[in-house]
């Protein structure tokens, strides 16, 4: 996909969105939904560019690893370190997050318990195939690109009788959390860039109601900076045109309809509840958790943990990051970015996550190029 | 942690399990959600799952776009 990162090309479509970014009556703010479009941004240098073509861009809520409250980091830790011969697997940025408690990284596991980082959630299941006597919980954390496949161990663990497999789900849904930033108004969206591979499950239709009853136009990007950048040029049209829908920019990789597969593999495993996430509060029908007839999977009912609910648990003093992912605050206007927290001794997720804008900005922001 | 990958099937091995080439090596993908999936197809790879069976006539129109408009600007050319 070497043309989509053509300069020529990228140039033809930065004076296009330039153009069109002139004909409306202010400046257009618009917020990439997805953790790893901020990082495609940054990474690609197109943020100061887009900014130069008269187009603001925020960050939001798409890092699983940030919107996670502390509340359900401290009970993957209560797993590891208070029952003991347990193997807690976990995706690698989840292990890091400081908490009250410390992160799962610098925990000390209870006896004969450990920590094991895992690439895919199949991995946490192998794991319990190996060994039938050892508990293995699988901390799944994720939207909805990743749920189907945290869905597919616990159904595969019910079909092949592995009791010692369980997850502890942070399982969260994207369209609730634009809903409660657009319902919540302290940041100004005129358009919303949509996640390419959320949508590869969900498909376009869950966004229409930010068009419909909200009047905001989107549209769905790869990753490509070439894909961001049809993306931003067909928010504007449409903003222009007066029509907001939501435009598919990414039809290589998927249709509008998502996989109804993944989608039908998540319901028959998983219900809607209302979770808390970091910065956001309380969103209704936001989170998933395990349906009753796979209690017997969901690691919070077996070892009785305080359940992830409504509790948001408590931010690390001074950190700005619930702001940062409403798209409230700039990581650049916490007093504590790039002083106190840096990569390598984080103070919130957002500093953590490859997702996380803090790190993002910290690594490749316009005042800190080249550093990290 | 969204972050997926493009990647071609390489052999389905078992019902839902194949081996995908990606960047020169070979990966274990899982296939059970894209049961439409056939050897040679190029799927999006995500958590060491296939989340979905790219276009390829999509992706020809797209590098098509972007051929078009760079050609536009030749001194730009890469
Ligand atoms: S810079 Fe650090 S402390 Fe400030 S909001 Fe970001 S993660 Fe939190």
């Amino acid at each position: 996909m070497k043309p989509l990162r053509d300069p020529a090309a990228l140039k033809a479509l930065l004076g296009d969105i330039g153009e069109r970014a002139r004909r409306l009556k202010r400046k257009p703010r618009l917020m990439e939904v997805c953790g790893t479009h901020t990082m495609a941004l940054f990474r690609s240098g197109l943020t100061p560019m887009l900014a130069e073509a008269g187009v603001e861009m925020v960050s939001g809520p798409g890092c699983p690893v940030c919107i996670t409250p502390n509340a359900v980091h401290e009970a993957a830790i209560a797993v590891v370190t208070g029952v003991e011969g347990v193997t807690l697997a976990a995706f690698g940025d989840m292990t890091r997050v400081p908490t009250r408690l410390g992160s799962l990284q610098t925990a000390v596991p209870a006896r004969g318990s450990r920590l094991r980082i895992v690439y895919s959630p199949e991995e946490a299941l192998d794991e319990a195939r190996r060994a039938p006597d050892r508990p293995v919980v699988f901390y799944g954390a994720g939207f909805e690109t990743t749920i189907p496949a945290i869905a597919y161990t616990v159904r595969q663990a019910a079909a092949e009788g592995l009791k010692n497999y369980a997850v502890l789900p942070a399982l969260w849904l994207v369209p609730p959390a634009l809903r409660a930033i657009l319902e919540a108004k302290d940041v100004a969206v005129d358009g919303f860039i949509y996640p390419g591979h959320v949508s590869a499950v969900i498909g376009a239709g869950p966004y229409e109601f930010v068009a419909g009853e909200f009047g905001v136009p989107g549209a769905i990007a790869g990753f490509e900076p070439g894909d961001i950048l049809l993306a931003i040029r067909s928010i504007l049209d449409q903003a222009l045109a007066g029509r907001p829908g939501v435009a598919l920019e990414y039809s290589r990789a998927i249709g509008r309809d998502g996989n109804p597969v993944a989608r039908a593999l998540m319901a028959e495993v998983c219900e809607p509840f209302d979770a808390g996430w970091r910065g956001l509060g309380v969103i209704p029908a936001s989170g998933l958790r395990l349906r009753d007839a796979y209690a017997g999977f969901d690691a919070g009912r077996r070892f009785g943990l305080g359940a992830a609910t409504a509790d948001g648990g408590t931010d690390p003093a001074g950190c700005r990051c619930g702001d940062v992912l409403r798209g409230v605050v700039r990581p650049e206007g916490c007093r504590l970015f790039g002083t106190r927290c840096r990569p390598d001794a984080p103070v919130g997720p957002c500093m953590v996550s490859y997702e996380g804008a803090c790190l993002i900005h910290f690594k490749f922001g316009p005042e800190r190029r080249g550093r990290g | 942690m969204c972050l997926a990958v493009p990647a071609r099937i390489a052999r389905i091995d078992a019902p839902g399990q194949g081996t995908a080439s990606y960047m020169g090596s070979q990966v274990k993908v899982n296939l059970s959600l894209v049961p439409q999936a056939r050897q040679g197809d190029w799927v999006i790879i995500h958590a060491g799952f296939a989340i979905s069976v790219m276009d390829e006539k999509e992706a020809r129109e797209t590098l098509r776009l972007f051929k078009e408009m760079a050609a536009a600007f030749p001194d730009e050319a890469a």
